[in-house]
């Protein structure tokens, strides 16, 4: 039965939609995981080594150790926002000679090997290594690190527990600040607590053995659980929010691109992946805080650039360039309605026009880093408008990916193709460096005009560019028909 | 008012539509029926310019529907829930494409309440999006947006399929209605071979993407109907 499962899930795997992407893809993708990886065994391996050094006085494994709580803490908050059972996977299975029980031990099981639960081993297994290598106890080390495994997979089941309630990350939200504040003012010291659980198991590993009871009671509590819900009516049902229409007449005042707005503003705030969109765009905003803090950047105004134009360009980059793929669902509807597809275009510019004015105002209280942080802003947002909306428009004509609109946010590629990473030339390197060039040979002002003119000229020209894109949606109307038909 | 000629289509080597000669006069109620794989749905694609022909074309109204797009003005269609828009409920939905077709939120309304008795009370005022509703009233939604805006030619996909059976009577008499008293020329396509034979006047029996049947309806049709698939 086992090797059936198994069979099922290599399949599912390899067969899913992030092994049908180009190659381009996947080696981008393969570089990200193992970047990840690299980085995670690099702090693993060396973390031990720059703890020594930097803060000689105390011991390595005990700081680390203080800190684990907060770990558990981050990691339930971090798990109830991305990790969810996967068990709609068993819905086929539900009706063949199978035990109930066996598929929730399975979906349980599978879980256990998550990527979550897989990625922080990169981190302990080195460090439990090197502890050893350093002269640590074996035995302490060894029993050390199943501790945290275990604890690992007992934040895993206890996640499932607590997901359905937004009042449990409500706690575990106030908690995580509840100790960093009590904390900070000196009442209560959770790392002290903390290190001490850890440091006894290190001292007598037998301890660690509690961690398979723990892990044994939140296991079956969840199989219990769950055992119980494995009915289409309950867990393996598909969630239906009630509508909620809101009035969006004010739209109509745009004219004939006005039912465009309103479905891309419904189509945005109604579908996960575009509110997290929507939501990020935001996020972005605080980018430049990154850069514009930090001394290393102070000369190197190319990088400065670069913040420059995510902050206000948040949404225009991440809306922007899997148009029309958004629409793919629905794309042959469109296709044989009686609209001009200039309108379509129109609308999605000026929805990426007025979000990227409306950050750009959010952007004001950055004059607080200097009137030159702010111009380099300006000057970012004028190019973001100008240039970068009707490019991406451009670029969206080589989309062939479907994008379906009712999976998550978080870290979904669907819709991601080759199209999306040649696209950062033009919209991210060509100012930096425009902006680089001009501010290193001509002086510091003419790397804002240039960016600043680039965009203006691409806004005055807008109608031109309107035309060229217009023919290109046209001219690939088949081809993107038939690619948006396909599963994606 | 549709002519289809000489189209074809091929993916690689395998052809999946060859057909010589079609022509549609308007107000005739258009019946298409073959197994799985006839190639009827690709036909209707091709008809709504969605697919290119790899020969021929189709002329809708003196208008050759690959080069200028006028013919959508008086087109409506509905193949399958890729028409429906997912995220909208159904009046949302009507109001997007009553937008498209020039028409006024009040005339939307109107048109729509026409439509009560067809709805059963499960469409409008659901608080449901469309792509929380179940497959036939999906269905039923997608087939009154293609009669929206007073087309001239509706094109509908196997629409009796997923219906419960009330709905498929009331939908065979707003088919009727159509062709009789307001003229429209109406392509259905549909796997059972009673109700094309109840509703359309003529009835073209399509195989592996070539016509070997074309008939008009009398009383013995879904006899030789029945007959021929039979097999």
């Amino acid at each position: 039965m086992i090797s059936h499962f198994l069979k099922l899930e290599w399949k599912q795997f390899f067969r899913s939609s992030h092994w049908q992407k180009g190659i381009a893809l996947k080696i981008i993708m393969g570089f990200f995981v193992l970047y990840f990886m690299v980085a995670f065994l690099a702090i693993g391996v060396g973390g031990y080594y720059i703890l020594k050094k930097t803060l000689p006085a105390l011991d390595p494994l005990q700081l680390v150790n203080s800190y684990l709580l907060y770990v558990v803490l981050g990691e339930l908050v971090l798990r109830y926002l991305m990790q969810t059972l996967p068990v709609m996977n068993i819905k086929p299975l539900l009706i063949l000679p199978i035990k109930r029980s066996m598929l929730v031990h399975y979906v349980l099981g599978k879980s256990a090997i998550s990527l979550f639960n897989i990625i922080s081993l990169f981190f302990y297994i080195p460090f439990a290594v090197v502890l050893i290598i350093e002269g640590y106890d074996t035995g302490g080390a060894l029993g050390w690190l199943l501790a945290v495994v275990l604890m690992t997979q007992s934040v895993n089941f206890l996640n499932f527990l607590i997901n359905k309630s937004t009042i449990a990350l409500g706690s575990i939200v106030f908690l995580l600040l509840a100790t960093i504040g009590l904390q900070k003012f000196g009442v209560f010291d959770i790392t002290v607590f903390g290190g001490q659980v850890f440091d006894a198991v290190y001292a007598s590993p037998v301890y660690s053995l509690i961690g398979f009871v723990i892990l044994g009671v939140l296991y079956n509590l969840n199989y219990k659980q769950l055992k119980s819900l494995v009915y289409l009516d309950e867990a393996v049902s598909q969630k239906v929010e009630e509508a909620t229409s809101i009035d969006l007449s004010f739209a109509n005042r745009l004219g004939d691109v006005a039912p465009f707005i309103k479905n891309d503003i419904r189509l945005i705030w109604r579908n996960k992946r575009t509110k997290t969109v929507f939501l990020m765009s935001f996020l972005f905003l605080f980018y430049g805080l990154i850069f514009f803090t930090q001394e290393a950047y102070r000369d190197m105004p190319a990088m400065l650039m670069f913040a420059s134009l995510f902050i206000t360009g948040g949404f225009t980059l991440n809306y922007g360039q899997f148009i029309p793929a958004w629409d793919s669902a629905h794309y042959k509807m469109l296709m044989s309605q009686s609209f001009k597809y200039r309108k379509f275009l129109e609308s999605k510019w000026i929805l990426m026009v007025v979000m990227t004015s409306i950050l750009y105002v959010l952007s004001f209280p950055y004059l607080y880093f200097g009137s030159r942080i702010f111009l380099m802003i300006t000057a970012g947002a004028i190019f973001n408008i100008g240039f970068n909306s009707l490019f991406l428009l451009y670029a969206g004509s080589f989309n062939r990916k479907k994008i379906d609109l009712n999976k998550s946010g978080f870290g979904n590629t669907q819709g991601t193709s080759a199209t999306q990473f040649l696209i950062i030339v033009p919209l991210m390197l060509l100012p930096m460096l425009l902006f680089w060039v001009f501010n290193k040979f001509v002086g510091y002002n003419s790397g804002f005009i240039v960016v600043a003119s680039v965009g203006i000229i691409s806004l005055l020209l807008k109608k031109q560019a309107m035309n060229f894109i217009e023919k290109k949606y046209i001219k690939d109307k088949y081809v993107m028909i038939n690619a948006f038909g396909k599963e994606a | 008012m549709i002519t289809i000629d000489t189209i074809s289509k091929k993916y690689g080597k395998t052809e999946v539509l060859n057909v010589a000669s079609i022509e549609i006069p308007t107000g005739q109620s258009f019946g298409l029926v073959g197994n799985n794989g006839a190639g009827k749905t690709t036909l209707f694609n091709v008809i709504l310019d969605l697919i290119r022909p790899t020969t021929g074309s189709v002329i809708s109204n003196n208008i050759v529907v690959s080069e200028s797009e006028a013919w959508k003005n008086f087109t409506g269609s509905f193949i399958d829930e890729s028409f429906l828009i997912g995220y909208l409920t159904a009046e949302e939905y009507f109001q997007f494409v009553g937008d498209l077709r020039g028409m006024n939120a009040l005339e939307v309304t109107t048109f729509i309440g026409e439509f009560e008795d067809f709805f059963n009370d499960e469409i409008i005022g659901k608080k449901k999006y469309l792509r929380d509703l179940s497959k036939g009233n999906q269905k039923k939604a997608g087939i009154v947006a293609a009669l929206m805006g007073n087309p001239e030619v509706v094109i509908l996909d196997e629409p009796f399929a997923n219906l419960d059976p009330t709905t498929q009577i009331r939908l065979k008499q707003v088919i009727k209605k159509l062709t009789d008293t307001s003229n429209i020329t109406v392509l259905i396509s549909s796997h059972d071979l009673t109700h094309v034979t109840e509703v359309c006047e003529r009835i073209v029996v399509l195989d592996k993407g070539i016509v070997v049947k074309d008939l008009v309806t009398s009383a013995a049709t879904l006899k030789e109907l029945e007959l021929y698939f039979s097999v």
